[in-house]
């Protein structure tokens, strides 16, 4: 069974249809690529797996759980992360903490021992510290974790929106355009952590407009286009189709794949 | 690292602890410390407000509202119920907590301005009981409040209260610091930030805001209770809209999340319009115009501004 | 039903000067995204200015003239030295700063005018109408009628004239309008100016039905902040909407269920509208971009 199924999902802003009749599935370590054009309903998808939108048809679900009508903070406690692609950090908080809040689900939650900081929140908290810092580790941010989030380069906040979301430990990941604004290094190390990533078993769903990455890791790959699905199979397939040629990627970006 | 973040934070709730044990051997009079209770009083007050307006980012216009509650329990709680007043004054502060919870889940789905509206609304509402149920409260008039009685021992007299509140002030602090570096206090931080963050990663956004709220109206209701403990009596004035109005303002003057901006900013509007009397006439005008320039010029709030200003020069 | 139409009269003449406030603060607020808490002492300068001119000899439409002209000076100078000074400060930085010049406007009136309560006599003197069995001042009927003329003096001058359009086009997209040369500073102050003008000319126009002093202007904000945003924040329509509907909800509250609770009904319809409708009776819901 797949771990993430979205099940012909439709939705519209004020009459424009957004996204309409797409429907999907993803399952364990598998690195699945949604492509498309600026405005195609990427990120808008994005938003509807992730509880944020309402879709007005529809379903998503996960682990054949139906969730459309979830909470978004419950579909966090089914295993579900993902990034923003307009960066949503607590800029005001340090890197470390950024990633602490990851681990909420993961801690004690009764309010009275923080008010205390009894024994058992201190000894937590260093273990969520302990954690945050390998995390951060991992995605190559080693040395920064005292520093407020809001005073990080952009590479760096981008990557702190990746180890946020795996302190969640989710099994289903949505990365949101990644290496965007990232230099040909950066965008390699992103490469490789996803691949790490997926290695765990994890679900990556990956939005991204750099197309060697995407042909370069993606197992399947999905293509959007004005909120309809143009396309769905491997590299090799996607990069073959005639309607995604002529649609997206057009007569240079075309070659440019082939020679990937 | 880590380290230094232990140090900051407990060196916060020391150089409070010092600051009140210090500060009596400098106060010359009674009138001293007087206004140094008023301070510590309000702080405590302005304290809470900044968990749910520094921390979690939601503004409240309304907690003069659940001052006034605090103030008016330990008022007719004895009066009218044959309650002791060691006891109303906690029950005041449960009572403001249930009122919170309650109205807290409808508006706080409110953001911005609305909410700003909506607990402005909340405040004044509470505000009109106070002065319209006078066979309880006595009215625009006020009542009287008996005095905190402890195994005997009386508690009055602005030395008395000095320590009172100073020790509540320094504990409410530590309670305040302990929990903004928990898991509760960084998912208000995060809420601040960014609402669709923390929702993703597993932070009910609705439940934080309401514990958040009324934690902070449990405080206020605590240092209203304290203020009609040491004055003797109570006024509709004590809950008025300019009191909301007031905490906000030396919450933003002191500095938005930060747990000595409070003190500082309850300092300032405290001593300020004291020292000002010397402008007899002219008080208002220079406690306007000092508002403005501070902040313009300190525009994250006194204790934040300086605290980067100072930080900056060090490597 | 007399009953009834005394309480909409009078409603909606306190609300007319509500919507006015709101109005006001509607305008600030799309130009610059600033909440002016000092909105209501424009409203008290306007009174108090006239009374005080009226009564050193000035001749009313002069004195009422010259009020207005002194509360457009003292909003263009709240521009000018609190408001720009601190530009890209936090909301709720220029909040405390309107509210510190609310406190500074307050503390001048009290020393250049005084503190006590004064009249105006009411423009049109004469008998109070009867219609339908209620009996309207002939002020009362000025204050709306004056009210609808600035709405509608506002209106063209927004949509007629170049400083109005370009006040929408910045209120629309502030980058933008810079983009096309259009000096946003000049704008907003010109926002604060006409701003100040339409408080000031409600405050005059109200005086002689509910005396003014020094103090007037904090309730008159508060008034007028909850019903620009009952109506939804932004929205001129709203804000006089908003106006009127809290002056009614006053005036029937007080007339039907309690006197002393009157504010409180307002404001309780204000939190259940709210409820409903979290954007206000004319704001648009819209979902949150992410
Ligand atoms: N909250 C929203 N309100 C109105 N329109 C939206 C909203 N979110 C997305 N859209 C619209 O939906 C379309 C798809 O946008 P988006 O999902 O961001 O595209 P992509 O991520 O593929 O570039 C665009 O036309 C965008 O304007
Ligand atoms: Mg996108």
């Amino acid at each position: 069974m797949s771990l993430l199924s979205v099940r012909d999902i439709g939705i519209e802003f004020g009459g424009v249809t957004a996204l309409s009749g797409v429907s999907l599935d993803v399952g364990p370590a598998e690195i699945f690529a949604i492509i498309g054009p600026n405005g195609a309903g990427k990120t808008t998808l994005f938003n509807i797996i992730s509880g944020l939108y309402v879709p007005k048809k529809g379903r998503v679900e996960l682990r054949g759980e139906d969730v459309t009508r979830y909470p978004v903070h419950r579909l966090s406690e089914l295993g579900l992360s993902r990034t923003f692609q307009n960066l949503q950090i607590f800029f005001r908080m340090t890197a470390a903490e950024n990633v602490m809040v990851g681990r909420h689900l993961h801690e004690k939650r009764g309010v009275l021992p923080h008010l205390f900081a009894l024994p058992s929140t201190k000894k937590q908290n260093a273990e969520t510290r302990a954690k945050a810092e390998e995390l951060l580790a991992f995605v190559g941010l080693k040395g920064i974790s005292e520093q407020t989030a809001g005073n990080l380069p952009y590479g760096a906040l981008k990557r702190l929106e990746i180890a946020r979301a795996l302190a969640s430990e989710p099994e289903v990941l949505l990365l949101d355009e990644p290496a965007a604004g990232c230099n040909a290094v950066e965008t390699a190390e992103i490469d490789e952590i996803i691949q790490k990533i997926a290695a765990r078993g994890v679900a990556v769903v990956l939005v991204e407009h750099d197309m060697r990455l995407v042909m370069k890791i993606s197992h399947r790959i999905h293509v959007l286009e004005s909120g309809r699905t143009l396309a769905e199979g491997s590299a090799q397939e996607v990069r073959r189709n005639p309607k995604v040629i002529a649609a997206y990627l057009g007569k240079h970006a075309g070659e440019e794949a082939a020679h990937a | 690292m880590t380290m230094q973040a232990l140090l900051r934070r407990h060196g916060v709730v020391l150089g409070l602890a010092v600051l009140v044990l210090v500060l009596p051997l400098v106060l010359p009079s009674n009138f001293y410390f007087r206004i140094a209770t008023l301070t510590f009083i309000f702080a405590l007050a302005v304290l809470g407000l900044n968990l749910v307006m520094g921390y979690a980012g939601q503004v409240s216009l309304g907690h003069g509202g659940f001052f006034g509650i605090g103030a008016y329990a330990v008022a007719v709680g004895p009066t009218h119920f044959g309650i002791p007043v060691w006891a109303a004054l906690p029950l005041g502060a449960l009572l403001a907590g249930l009122l919170a919870f309650l109205i807290g889940r409808p508006i706080l789905k409110l953001k911005g301005h609305y909410l700003a509206v909506a607990t402005l609304g909340m405040g004044i509402l509470i505000a009109m009981v106070f002065t319209n149920e006078a066979q309880f409260t006595g009215g625009p008039d006020g009542m009287s409040v008996p005095r905190l009685v402890l195994f005997g021992w009386s508690a009055r007299g602005p030395v008395t209260w000095y320590w009172i509140s100073g020790v509540s002030l320094v504990g409410a602090a530590w309670l305040a610091m302990n929990l903004i570096d928990s898991p509760t206090g960084r998912a208000f931080r995060a809420i601040h930030d960014s609402e669709p963050a923390s929702g993703v990663l597993g932070v009910n956004v609705a439940r934080y805001k309401l514990i958040a709220f009324v934690l902070s109206a449990v405080f206020a209701a605590v240092a209203g209770a304290y203020l009609a403990l040491y004055d003797g009596g109570v006024t509709p004035r004590t809950a008025e809209f300019l009191r909301s109005i007031e905490f906000v303002t030396m919450a933003v003057l002191g500095g938005l999340g930060s747990v000595i901006g409070s003190v500082v900013g309850a300092a300032f509007l405290t001593i300020l319009p004291q020292v000002l009397t010397v402008f007899h006439d002219y008080e208002h005008v220079v406690l306007g115009l000092l508002i403005i320039l501070f902040m313009m010029f300190l525009r994250d709030g006194i204790v934040p501004t300086l605290a980067r200003l100072i930080f900056r020069r060090r490597p | 039903m007399a009953q009834f139409l005394q309480y909409a009269f009078s409603g909606l003449t306190v609300g007319a000067v509500y919507a006015l406030v709101a109005l006001g603060f509607t305008l600030i607020y799309n130009a610059s995204g600033v909440i002016n808490f000092a909105q209501g002492e424009f409203v008290m300068l306007g009174g108090m200015v006239t009374v005080f001119a009226a009564a050193a000899g000035v001749p009313l439409p002069l004195a009422a003239l010259l009020a207005i002209a002194v509360a457009v000076l003292v909003g263009i100078a709240l521009h000018l030295f609190a408001i720009e000074p601190a530009k890209g400060a936090s909301a709720v930085t220029l909040i405390i700063i309107t509210i510190g010049a609310s406190i500074l406007l307050r503390g001048l009136a009290s020393i250049v005018f005084d503190k006590r309560f004064h009249a105006l006599p009411a423009f049109i003197p004469g008998e109070a109408w009867r219609v339908g069995g209620a009996s309207i001042l002939p002020q009362s009927a000025l204050v709306l009628g004056g009210a609808a003329a600035v709405v509608v003096l506002l209106w063209v001058f927004m949509s007629r004239t170049l400083v109005g359009k370009a006040m929408i086009a910045t209120a629309a997209n502030r980058m933008a309008a810079r983009l096309v040369g259009i000096n946003t500073v000049w704008i907003i102050c010109a926002s604060f100016a006409v701003s100040a003008a339409i408080g000031a000319i409600g405050g005059i126009l109200v005086t002689p039905i509910t005396l003014t002093n020094y103090d007037v202007g904090t309730l008159l904000a508060l008034k007028g902040f909850s019903a620009a945003m009952l109506g939804g924040m932004g929205n001129p329509l709203g804000a006089i909407v908003g106006g009127l509907v809290v002056g009614l909800l006053e005036a029937f509250g007080a007339g039907y269920i309690s006197s002393a609770y009157k504010d409180a009904i307002a404001f309780l319809v204000i939190l259940l509208v709210l409820f409903v409708m979290p954007n206000g009776l004319f704001g648009r819901a819209g979902v949150e971009r992410v």
